[in-house]
């Protein structure tokens, strides 16, 4: 599966921030999204995913192909880890449980609230549901945050395995992450600079 | 779908309050009504079905800013709306799962706060029914309310102000079928009106709250 | 813009005249009715004021239906501008019909399906005004109250007939359907057609300043932003 992003242009809150964003990730490959912080990595992460309709440009996939992680992790305190993860498989139609349990060591955690969990612990089980969603993207969104070293490893050997599957990953980071194969984006190029789009009469017709 | 309705359910168990909090202030607000109106019988007869509809139709306003917030505040809202789950299928689930939480306990419990209002003997059994038909229509009206106003700061009061004046049918013809069962006149007419309504709006409403929902994700 | 500007001054000065006209025909050179006395003259501004209000909410339909399906902004900005004149207009139907029912019915205010009917849509202009202020995006405002003026309308209409079934109404019959065999006598009837042309032309002349003031406010904060972006 490839992924081409053609002259994409993105908005937040009615401002443009992005325009001309052009790409292509095969399958197998990831892309590693750069930027300063307000540059527009969310922004762009949230129109592949679908949530935010891009103003102008093509995506090239689904964003039935997509999984997202966002900022944050969609997890609720009353329920358990394990309820989490039934609930995502049963959602998605999957049954991809075991491999998410063991990619990111949650065995032991499996019926403690998510209430109780620590920061990291809330974090792993955010990105375990990945493994659930069963879909070839992966969008992650600073998904280092809160991750201590040996859980980044976790991450890394999980995204190098999905790789491998023929899967493919988006990630917007600011630490240097040991991974395989990488491109690297830099958006800051295609930061707009022709401000706002909050006008539409600034055409003249209504001058 | 099925697995977002028990997890609905679970977390309204769980977080406590989710059945009891809406079915207390029922039961408040129709404790209260005699303290105002005076303890005469017949007075309090007379105005049970408008008390007890309006009654469960505040009880069911309480909870309906925290259909979507939660998810909204915690992200899972933005999870749900990227997976295969269609946003009117989490509309309407939603609605469902806001329903059996506060629609059906009150619907159950009405006949027994009837009789404190000295509602008249077949009243009870009219007003349980008619609570059962025309919850719904209040849940699904009000899980639209919340889609709309899902992110705003406080979107509760505003989310009052919108959903109130899209209750009046359902209100009018519900308190109408109490109102004529305790009168000893023919409840159906307004009951199958009161159907109607909600049959109508269940079948709209989830694509108006998808839509919104949409809009504010954005 | 530019033919709202020609249009505006014209469309003011109509109302200025048939409301003038109108009213003063209306107050001064009509008989007092043999039953109601002067205070059926009141029907100058009842009348005109109640139908400029359920007008605005038809107008704010078809914008919303507009800016859904088209998407053009001065729509969604015409539908923010009707609202608030709409609310003005239903205001003035409200209270000149509790000053005519005063006398007439013995009552400020009675249960009766139109009455209510118009303060229900009262309570609906205010919920959607207060979703537009609500809202800091001006295009998902625009989508929002859109959506919410589709399922209001829809409400509005079931609303309406559940409130004819749940009383019958004190107010006299339409006055002034083309297809009833008894309509007002004609010495009430001219004026008030001319008073209803001068709320129509004047509802017309607000909503286009309002319009317009919207647009521009719109424009002065993108010219904001652009400048702080630079």
């Amino acid at each position: 599966m490839q992924m081409t992003v053609t002259n994409l242009a993105c908005a937040r809150g009615g401002l443009q921030v992005l325009a001309g964003v052009s790409f292509t990730l095969a399958s197998g490959q990831v892309l590693v999204v750069r930027g300063s912080n307000g540059a527009g990595k969310t922004t762009l992460l949230r129109t592949l995913a679908g949530l935010t309709p891009p103003l102008s440009g093509g995506i090239g996939v689904l964003p039935e192909a997509i999984a997202y992680a966002g900022h944050a992790d969609g997890l609720k305190v009353q329920l358990t880890v394990a309820e989490h993860l039934r609930f995502w498989a049963g959602i998605f139609g999957t049954r991809g449980g075991q491999t998410a349990i063991d990619s990111f060591d949650l065995a032991g955690l499996l019926d403690r609230r998510a209430g109780t969990l620590s920061a990291g612990q809330r974090r792993r089980l955010g990105l375990a549901r990945l493994l659930v969603t069963g879909r070839p993207l992966w969008c992650l969104d600073e998904p280092t945050t809160s991750l201590d070293a040996a859980n980044t490893a976790r991450l890394i050997r999980a995204v190098t395995a999905h790789l491998k599957g023929g899967g493919s990953a988006i990630i917007a980071t600011h630490s240097n992450l040991d991974l395989p194969t990488g491109q690297i984006l830099d958006i800051t190029p295609f930061v707009a600079k022709s401000l706002p789009r909050d006008d539409p009469f600034g055409d003249g017709a209504f001058a | 779908m099925r697995g977002l309705l028990l997890r609905e359910l679970v977390l309204a168990v769980r977080a406590g309050g989710g059945f009891g909090l809406g079915l207390a202030f029922f039961l408040i607000v129709t404790v209260l009504v005699p303290f105002g109106v005076g303890p005469e019988t017949e007075t309090l007869a007379l105005i049970a079905p408008g008390v007890l509809w309006v009654g469960a139709l505040l009880a069911c306003l309480l909870s309906l800013d925290r259909v979507f917030q939660p998810d909204w505040e915690d992200g899972s809202l933005d999870l749900l709306a990227t997976s295969p789950l269609p946003l009117e299928s989490l509309a309407a689930g939603k609605a469902l799962a806001h329903w059996l939480t506060t629609g059906l306990p009150l619907a159950v419990a009405a006949p027994v706060l009837g009789l404190i209002l000295n509602l008249s003997g077949p009243g009870g059994l009219w007003l349980m029914l008619s609570l059962a038909v025309g919850t719904p229509a209040l849940s699904a009206i009000g899980t639209f309310g919340a889609a709309l106003t899902v992110g705003l700061r406080r979107g509760g009061l505003l989310l009052s102000l919108l959903v109130l004046p899209l209750y009046v049918p359902t209100l009018l013809f519900g308190a109408l079928v109490v109102t004529r069962a305790a009168g000893g006149q023919d409840p159906v007419p307004p009951l199958v009106l009161l159907a109607g309504v909600t049959l109508a709006t269940l079948a709209a409403m989830p694509f108006a709250s998808a839509a919104a929902l949409r809009v504010n994700l954005r | 813009m530019a033919l709202s500007a020609v249009l505006l001054p014209w469309v003011s000065a109509m109302a200025a005249m048939c409301l003038a006209l109108g009213l003063v025909w209306g107050f001064f050179f009509t008989p007092d009715d043999f039953r109601q006395g002067a205070t059926v003259k009141i029907i100058y501004l009842h009348v005109p004021a109640a139908l400029m209000a359920v007008n605005a909410w038809l107008m704010m339909l078809v914008t919303s239906l507009i800016w859904i399906i088209r998407r053009h902004h001065v729509s969604a900005l015409a539908a923010k501008a009707a609202a608030p004149v709409g609310l003005v207009f239903t205001m003035i139907a409200l209270f000149t019909g509790a000053v005519w029912g005063q006398p007439m019915w013995g009552t400020w205010w009675a249960w009766e399906p139109r009455l209510t009917a118009f303060l229900i849509l009262f309570l609906f202009y205010l919920g959607y005004m207060a979703l537009w202020n609500a809202i800091d995006l001006p295009d998902s405002a625009a989508d929002l109250t859109s959506v919410l003026c589709l399922v209001g309308s829809v409400f509005a209409l079931i609303s309406r007939y559940a409130l004819i079934f749940w009383n019958q109404g004190l107010h006299q019959g339409a006055t002034l359907s083309l297809d009833a065999e008894q309509n007002i006598a004609d010495v009430y009837w001219y004026p008030l057609i001319i008073c209803i042309a001068g709320f129509g032309f004047l509802f017309l002349a607000l909503v286009l300043y309002r319009t317009r003031t919207e647009i521009q406010a719109r424009r002065l904060k993108a010219l904001i932003a652009r400048d702080r972006a630079v």
